[in-house]
């Protein structure tokens, strides 16, 4: 049923939505614009670089282009794991400033991929003067389970890092929102 | 026709700038009382190709000005006008003018310098000065840039049968028209046969078409530019005179096409911008053959790999095959790097007018020797080396070479001379600048030295050292602030640039025999010779040229100056030590000096030592940018991929000296 179900709004989302892919950390998902992913990737060993922040895992070899790689959980404020062969990097574009970087940023597990159209997608709620959590773009519910939409460009674009405390008291206040759905 | 022009003005531009660069070189050359005919011709070649080109580009401004310049040299060069070394000078700014005049154009910006219109003026008194007759006859061909107010053009427009069979669309042009005013097309089709006789490919329509506008003719034209041989088009200015029109359409086409049939001047890629670059189809040739020559060899690989039985024989193949490959890459390689590889006499071609004006300026007799200007560098290493090298030359001509008279009074030529030489070697290329002028002043330096503190009044200093002195930031001789040179940055200014590039400039000077200064470069900046060293876990590339020498120090060699400072005795000198892995915030085996290695760098000419666990190898190592995806990195110039596939870091020296807090000459460097 909800392979069908995911199939048809696809089919749909081809002419209005916009598709996400969506990958899962920390129990929660998240969902990127698909056409901001360049590829999916295994963890590999990276080269550390000096003086970097603490997320900031280090750079590898892309096919000849030096990519640096950030640890999500740690840039959200949330203990990273150990890395493992199915530890997962997503490499990303980011436009800043005009000019187009690649990155990769390691996740727990990649999920799905699915299409919406702008009218479901629910924008956050609003949390007063937390401007450090601009980068979530919106919420939306894919199969009965909210996926919390990132604007790669601002997370991964900006150095501001988001208050982790802040952070999983959203994902709280949004749980509570909804507590029926939050199961499946 | 809807092509967009503007993917053609940097061409334009390209090669405009290369035939400035061109007449520069002519005139300085030119006997002006014995002008040789190509050189006149190969001036006026490049000044009629900017015109016709800047007009055909709408660039109306630069097309009247080099129209002008165009008239004098044709009757210079129909022998109606004695060459006069006024008229020199009057090109020689022209040139500047018109390089200003691109620059502006280029940069989307207004060109205003008041240069222009005394040298218009100039021009204008020279052409009127003896033959108003020939300047007038040709001022007619210059392009009209009529812009007054709006008027009703009526254009018949017979398209001929073939034009949909060249891609052309008449609909197209009428949307250009539309663009520049109000447009009213009426259809005819009475030329249209019975469908017995109608070839489905051809066209027989003709239109007549009322535009409202207030551009000039040329504009409409441009519109049908593309089609005016094949079609039949009559302009008619519903207020005034077409007749005149008429003939004016015939002269700019014939703009037009000169451009095309445009002589190749040398190649010229300018400074401006990292745009483009000029390859010999010799060196792609080189490089498709090679492409070929890979494709092969990774045919041959690819059956081997397919066989079910890797036999004896095969392995053999197998590694027959490899070498190819390797030799193959090699070889690519080299000839990927040629691309990039441009003579430096791109670089010397400046110094010749800059050596002249300065001399005229300074009342010096200058003679300036060029050599080695076929040797080759990469483009972008050229394009920092100029800027240094012509801080050099204005140093020699200003400080270095003596008036004429005291030149005679010295027992030495009346003319001084500066000579330019370029050679390659080993993997670098050596660029000298030598003068045969009063050399350094020693003592001068010295007191200079002294009173800005530089070093103690009682220190015992060859000259040599004192020499180096000049390459200290802050360090200025000259009395007064010229226009020339001694305006405070100087010489470490010129240091710094080449350090950037990874070379090394050195200095020789002999009191009343004349300075040398010889500069080395890497061919490139893409590849490097690095030694790769072990830090803890973590492997950094340090650049070969930098490195002095490696050792293991024993502790009674360490001094400590404090917790965060320890000096080493290196002979008869203190060397500061960076502990590489506390600056990097690595973990490292070699906690203390004694227990690791040091290797002992360049830092402005000064010694700096780093402190690392091991030395590995030493390779080529290709340059990789880390701020394309990530951001600079303190301490770290780049990255590169080592043989295994993982990433290196490259060190920094100077970066990582002001991390560490020891530097002295690196304040600046940031």
């Amino acid at each position: 049923m909800e392979n069908i179900a995911t199939e048809e709004n696809m089919a749909v989302a081809e002419h209005e939505g916009q598709q996400f892919l969506s990958f899962i950390m920390a129990e929660e998902e998240y969902g990127v614009d698909i056409l901001s992913v360049q590829e999916i990737r295994g963890w590999e060993p990276t080269t550390a670089i000096p003086n970097a922040p603490e997320h900031v895992k280090g750079v590898i070899n892309l096919r000849g282009t030096i990519v640096p790689i950030i640890d999500l959980r740690q840039r959200f404020g949330i203990a990273s794991l150990e890395y493992g062969p199915t530890t997962v990097v997503i490499v990303v574009k980011v436009s800043v400033e005009n000019t187009q970087k690649v990155i990769g940023i390691v996740v727990d597990a990649v999920s799905d991929v699915f299409s919406i159209n702008h009218g479901s997608i629910r924008s956050a709620p609003d949390f007063g003067q937390e401007a450090d959590l601009r980068f979530i773009k919106g919420l939306t519910n894919v199969n009965d389970k909210m996926v919390i939409l990132l604007d790669i460009n601002l997370l991964l674009g900006s150095e501001v890092l988001p208050d982790a405390a802040k952070l999983s008291q959203m994902i709280e206040t949004l749980d509570k929102a909804q507590p029926t759905e939050a199961i499946a | 026709m809807d092509i967009d022009l503007s993917q053609f003005s940097q061409v334009f531009f390209e090669e405009s700038i290369e035939g400035l660069a061109a007449m520069e070189a002519e005139l300085l050359n030119l006997d002006v009382d014995n002008p040789d005919d190509e050189a006149i011709n190969t001036i006026f070649r490049s000044a009629h190709s900017i015109k016709g080109g800047s007009g055909t580009f709408g660039f109306t401004a630069v097309a009247n000005f080099t129209h002008l310049l165009e008239t004098l040299l044709d009757e210079i060069r129909d022998g109606r006008r004695k060459m006069l070394p006024d008229h020199v000078d009057i090109l020689l700014h022209s040139v500047d003018v018109l390089r200003g005049m691109l620059d502006a154009l280029m940069a989307e910006t207004e060109y205003s310098d008041p240069k222009l219109q005394e040298l218009e003026q100039r021009l204008n008194e020279a052409l009127g000065a003896d033959s108003q007759t020939s300047s007038e006859a040709t001022t007619d061909a210059e392009p009209v840039a009529d812009t007054s107010a709006n008027q009703i053009w009526r254009i018949r427009f017979i398209a001929g049968e073939h034009i949909m069979r060249c891609g052309n669309d008449p609909m197209l042009m009428f949307n250009e028209l539309r663009d520049i005013g109000s447009l009213n097309v009426t259809l005819l089709t009475k030329e249209m046969p019975a469908l017995d006789g109608y070839d489905p490919e051809a066209c027989y329509l003709s239109w007549e078409l009322e535009l409202e506008t207030d551009q000039p003719q040329e504009k409409i034209k441009e519109a049908f530019e593309w089609v005016e041989d094949e079609c039949e088009i009559s302009y008619e200015q519903v207020t005034t005179e077409p007749a005149e029109q008429e003939q004016a359409e015939a002269k700019t086409s014939a703009v037009v096409q000169t451009v095309t049939s445009k002589p190749q001047g040398t190649a010229k890629p300018k400074n401006t911008d990292g745009g483009s670059i000029r390859v010999s189809t010799e060196k792609i040739d080189m490089l498709i053959n090679m492409v070929g020559e890979l494709v092969i060899t990774q045919a041959m690989l690819g059956q081997i790999g397919q066989q079910e039985e890797i036999s004896q024989e095969s392995v053999l193949m197998l590694q027959q095959g490899l070498e190819q490959l390797a030799s193959h890459t090699r070889d690519l390689q080299e000839s990927v790097m040629q691309i990039r590889m441009i003579p430096i006499s791109f670089a010397f071609n400046r110094f010749p007018r800059l050596v002249r004006d300065t001399s005229q300026q300074l009342g010096k007799k200058v003679e300036l020797i060029m050599k080695g200007e076929e040797t080759e560098l990469d483009k972008t290493v050229m394009e920092k080396i100029v800027d240094p090298m012509v801080h050099l030359v204005r140093n020699s001509l200003d400080h270095g070479l003596e008036s004429p008279e005291d030149r005679v009074a010295k027992g030495k030529t009346e003319t001084g001379s500066i000579t330019l030489n370029a050679y390659h070697q080993g993997g670098n290329i050596v660029i000298e600048i030598i003068d045969d002028g009063a050399g350094l002043n020693t003592e001068k330096i010295l007191n200079k030295a002294v009173e800005k503190g530089l070093v103690s009044p009682d220190e015992d200093l060859s000259d040599d050292a004192i020499h180096q002195l000049i390459f200290k930031p802050g360090f200025s001789t000259a009395d007064a602030v010229s226009d020339l040179s001694g305006r405070g940055v100087g010489m470490d200014v010129v240091k710094r640039n080449i350090h950037e590039l990874n070379g090394t400039i050195d200095l020789r000077s002999r009191k009343d025999e004349g300075s040398r200064f010889t500069i080395r470069l890497p061919l490139t900046l893409a590849i490097l010779d690095g030694q790769l060293v072990r830090i803890g876990d973590h492997v950094y590339v340090v650049p070969l040229v930098s490195i002095y020498e490696s050792l293991q120090v024993s502790q009674d060699r360490i001094n400590r100056l404090s917790d965060e400072h320890e000096l080493i005795r290196l002979r008869d000198e203190y060397v500061p030590v960076v502990k590489v892995f506390k600056e990097f915030g690595h973990h490292a085996e070699a906690q203390n000096i004694k227990d690791g290695l040091v290797m002992v760098v360049d830092n402005s000419n000064e010694k700096v030592g780093l402190l690392v666990d091991e030395l590995l190898a030493q390779q080529q190592v290709v340059i990789k940018n880390l701020e394309d995806n990530y951001t600079r990195i303190p301490g770290v110039s780049g990255a590169t991929i080592l043989g295994n596939g993982t990433v290196a870091l490259i060190i920094d020296v100077a970066g990582l000296v002001n991390l560490a807090g020891i530097g002295h000459s690196n304040e600046h460097a940031a």
